[in-house]
């Protein structure tokens, strides 16, 4: 399976989402810059965290204009994979990939901190590896990832069943406790917290691996034993 | 601009002495112009020349087997095996930070992190060294916790968005720093060995080329320098703390780390402190060439600038290189792909001077080497430090050991500093293996290489104030024992020397005694100094900070799970390395309990036997080697009783149960801040003791961890027993709570 990193000016998970896919993953893997109006032959493709064109307007009002985000749209559409984490869920939201919006977190401090994250849905390409209710250990480290959405459109994510991933521990506000929602084809996925950086049991935790497991899955190639990966 | 006269004021506003003064007519053979003056005045600036403290700074060590360029450079650099290097450096940025908290603490972050990347190296990590006056002062505390809350955001601001992260560091509060706060901010990236860059320029008629941010009226001069010349001259003031802008800082990283791949680059500086001036003499200087630059090819966010204000700006996020002649559109295509700008100012020269034009006329031209190496040099008097209270004062009594540990987590030195540390992202880059607060040291894994690097940042003003010389071994000790803790060996330190007015003798005598204490305990370590920083005038209505130098000590380790703090399973031996150590009434006067308890400073820092400090951390990491301890933590402020509390942290709030078998004063006994001690919890002790006695060490079981509470006993009685659900949340809370 390949994988594309989207890499804005300004991205800084960039390397490290890459590092993710190459590396902890093994899947051939590659950058596609900003002003790119093609993906190539990716599978899916990774909107990385980070501060894309500075985040000075608004986190992603910026990045939603560039010209790579017409071909993710292209790409989406026909079904193609569309990961966005931290930074890259706040650009899908800006360009209407995904609905609702991303604002201050309550208490309009950064927060960096690994916490428990509750699997609400596995069925999705982003989390079919995994159980229903299971509980991940992942980080965060965002400044605005407090997600609002309205009344109606948060009741439609439950009854669609859209909520990927909630808070057992809200660290930022966010609306009943939603840390990921899917699109309504399911193929595009926003989450603030940070699987690739819980890659490797090294680095804290390797409880990631199973989005991007799931992701393979989904695109139909054998999955390597999460054992293997361990150090 | 020619028209302005050089009169005696206008001198002593430029901090230039008359002997300064005449030198600077002996180098040119002629009256410096305004935008001369302005130059000479930039460089031979304290902060630029070191002019107090460069004959002192010479007994430092600064070679060893693994450093490949020590200080001179803009950061120093050491090898780590597998065919890549290190460079590394602290520097402080206190002055800005107190006059403008959050914008003064991002541009020293943006500094230090351009220093690195001007070698070739990406940074991968950022530490940070912080001191305040007490957030707790009832006159002083509302202004204390808002520079201390600018500061933190202001580092996380720059750090975050730059895409570093901030892994760890220190933060202490006394009064002294109440108009003083010190910011230092350490960096360290990592490149292959070869892809060095050096900022040297080289190769006549070689062009030079600006990039990066325009050049504004910002940060021109030091908050003294206001003369009417310079108002008339720029029809306003300006606020003299830069603002950075990280994203433009990122984009930077980025474009001059590919431009560096295209092999095009001679030789690469970034802008900080005096800007365009410092960037082009000392680049000149190093190669021993000369460089014309003109000033109408500067890009400028204002208009009307004149040479004196583009000359001394210290706008941010600027970098000036010089490129192979004829190579130059290769450096420009990276640098367009990057939405930068990148524009030719001038050339290499042959005639060693740095020439300015301005509209086609020269506005300055002044020998490079004179400049940037020749600076004045002062022997300043010394004499004794200023004397410090002998004796315990009278009027305080010890409260019962189960009130005053409680009281000393809870004290802002020592409680947890999670408050802060949040706020910075410490994983970007996915290579933290221990972050803040996790174990005696960050660690982080090099992919490059599969191995690892801890690093500790230190520095002890208490003891510093009361003995300059010790203070300052006991900083590079403890710095030590943290990476000894984790099990790295300490390879090389920076430093950063926060002292007060050097042309006072008692505050020279700090810094004199500081530097060789230093240079005595790095020499004994074997780690020397790569480069660092001195930060001098550090007062306020005449009183001075305490004399803090602080250590960035950098360490080699296996990669591998890491020593933590926090014990892990109960029934385990709880083993002090090191022994109980021993402490009289004055040595007593220095630690946090003296200060928390007593509210007093007085008598002598801990005794340091630096041999017996090698030993144990020898022993230490023998240990860590072998993976015979669960957990490990050294003791520093607060001693034994704050260790062994910290130690019970941990997720799953393991415990112990403690016996002491000794006669000193269970105040003592528990607080004392005696060095060269880490608290071991191991399932083989036999084991640990063998490998101490083979070091000559003592170890002590003490007791043993247990299923929930901390319980110390003395002889069998019980001093303190405490739940740690109990204990905790005054550690956890005290902070900004």
């Amino acid at each position: 399976m390949k994988f594309g990193v989207i890499v804005f000016p300004g991205s800084n998970c960039d390397h490290d989402a890459f590092y993710a896919a190459s590396e902890n993953l093994g899947q051939p893997t590659e950058y596609i810059w900003h002003d790119s109006r093609s993906l190539g032959n990716v599978d899916a493709v990774i909107l990385p965290g980070g501060f894309a064109y500075g985040d000075y307007l608004r986190c992603g009002a910026i990045a939603r204009f560039s010209p790579v985000m017409q071909a993710v749209r292209g790409f989406a559409a026909e079904g193609g994979l569309v990961l966005g984490i931290c930074n890259g869920f706040q650009v899908l939201v800006e360009a209407g990939l995904l609905p609702g919006a991303l604002l201050r977190n309550r208490g309009l401090k950064f927060i960096c901190r690994e916490l428990r994250l509750q699997v609400a849905t596995t069925q999705s390409p982003f989390t079919g590896a995994l159980r229903e209710g299971q509980v991940l250990r992942l980080p965060i480290a965002h400044g605005e990832g407090c997600y609002f959405a309205d009344p109606r459109t948060l009741d439609e994510l439950e009854a669609e069943d859209r909520v990927a991933f909630r808070y057992l521990d809200n660290p930022n506000g966010s609306l009943r406790d939603i840390a990921g929602i899917l699109s309504r084809e399911r193929n595009v996925m926003g989450m603030m917290p940070h699987p690739e950086r819980a890659a490797d049991a090294l680095m804290g935790s390797a409880d990631g691996l199973g989005v991007f497991h799931s992701m393979m899955m989904a695109v139909a190639q054998p999955v390597r034993p999460v054992e293997a990966l361990r150090p | 601009m020619s028209t302005i006269a050089i009169t005696p004021d206008l001198i002593a506003q430029h901090q230039l002495t008359a002997d300064e003064y005449r030198k600077i007519v002996d180098i040119l053979g002629r009256e410096p112009s305004y935008t001369e003056l302005g130059i000479f005045s930039v460089m031979w600036s304290e902060h630029c020349s070191y002019k107090s403290s460069r004959l002192h700074l010479k007994k430092l060590p600064t070679r060893g087997k693994l450093v490949v360029q020590g200080p001179g450079e803009n950061a120093g650099i050491i090898d780590i095996g597998g065919g890549y290097v290190i460079a590394f450096k602290i520097e402080s940025h206190n002055h800005p930070s107190f006059i403008e908290p959050f914008q003064g603490a991002a541009t020293g972050s943006g500094g230090i992190l351009r220093d690195i990347f001007t070698m070739g190296a990406r940074p991968i990590a950022v530490l940070d060294s912080l001191r305040f006056g007490r957030p707790d002062d009832p006159e002083t505390g509302a202004r204390n916790r808002r520079i201390l809350s600018g500061v933190v955001a202001g580092i996380a601001h720059y750090g975050n968005c730059f895409g570093v992260p901030t892994v760890g560091g220190e933060c202490i509060f006394e009064p002294c720093y109440d108009g003083n706060p010190l910011v230092n901010v350490f960096a360290l990236g990592v490149c292959r060995k070869e892809d060095v860059f050096y900022a040297k320029a080289a190769g006549v008629g070689n062009p030079v080329i600006y990039v990066g941010a325009r050049t504004g009226r910002d940060g021109i001069h030091g908050a003294s320098m206001a003369s009417a010349e310079f108002t008339e001259e720029s029809k306003q003031k300006r606020p003299n703390v830069q603002v950075g802008d990280p994203f433009m800082e990122k984009l930077l990283l980025e474009a001059c780390l590919e431009a560096m791949h295209t092999g095009a680059i001679v030789g690469i500086q970034d802008m900080g402190a005096a800007g365009l001036t410092c960037s082009t003499c000392e680049m000149g200087s190093r190669g021993e060439v000369g460089i014309e630059i003109e000033l109408d090819k500067v890009p400028q966010r204002e208009t009307r600038m004149t040479p004196y204000e583009i000359m001394l700006s210290e706008s941010q996020e600027r970098m000036l290189l010089v490129a192979a002649s004829g190579r130059e559109q290769e450096v420009y295509q990276v640098f367009r792909k990057w939405g930068l700008e990148a524009v030719e100012i001038g050339k290499v020269t042959g005639d060693g001077r740095l020439r300015v034009r301005h509209h086609g006329l020269v506005v300055a031209e002044i020998p490079n080497r004179e400049l940037a190496d020749e600076a004045p040099l002062y022997d300043r008097p010394h004499t004794a430090p200023p004397a410090v209270p002998a004796a315990p004062p009278a009027g305080w009594t010890a409260p019962p050991i189960k009130e005053a540990l409680p009281r000393l987590l809870a004290a802002p030195d020592i409680c947890s500093k999670r408050w802060i540390w949040e706020q910075y992202d410490y994983q970007v880059r996915t290579n933290t293996i221990a972050g803040p607060e996790r174990a005696d040291a960050a660690i982080l894994r090099i992919k490059e290489t599969g191995t690892a690097i801890a690093l500790s940042l230190d520095g002890n003003g208490r003891y510093t104030y009361l003995s300059p010389r010790q203070g300052a071994q006991l900083a590079v000790a403890e710095c030590c024992r943290n990476l000894s803790t984790v099990g790295a060996q300490p390879v090389a330190a920076t430093n950063c020397l926060n002292f007060g007015n050097p042309e006072r003798p008692e505050i020279m005598a700090q810094l004199v005694e500081a530097i060789e204490g230093m240079g005595d305990a790095c020499r004994f370590f074997e780690t020397p100094i790569t480069g660092g920083n001195v930060s001098l005038y550090n007062e306020t209505l005449g009183e001075g900070i305490y004399p803090t130098p602080v250590l960035g000590i950098v360490g080699l380790l296996e990669i591998g799970a890491p020593l933590t703090i926090p014990f892990v399973n109960a029934g385990r031996a709880v083993v002090l390395l090191g022994g109980l150590g021993a402490c009289d009434d004055a040595r007593f006067g220095s630690t946090e309990y003296a200060k928390e308890i007593a509210g007093q400073l007085w008598g002598l820092p801990p005794a340091l036997d630096l041999d017996k400090e090698k030993r144990v951390q020898q022993a230490m990491r023998r240990i860590a080697a072998e993976g015979l301890a669960e957990s490990a933590h050294d003791l520093s402020d607060g001693g034994l009783a704050v260790a062994l509390a910290e130690c019970c942290f941990g997720a799953h709030q393991v415990g112990a149960q403690i016996d002491l078998d000794s006669d000193l004063r269970p105040e003592i006994l528990l607080f004392h801040e005696g060095p060269s001690r880490i608290l071991i919890s191991t399932a083989s002790p036999k084991a640990v003791l063998g490998l101490a006695e083979q070091h000559a060490v003592e170890a002590l079981v003490i007791g043993a961890t247990v299923g929930s509470g901390l319980e110390i006993r003395q002889r069998g009685n019980t001093l303190g027993a405490w739940e740690i659900s109990a204990l905790r949340p005054a550690y956890e809370n005290a902070l900004m709570g």
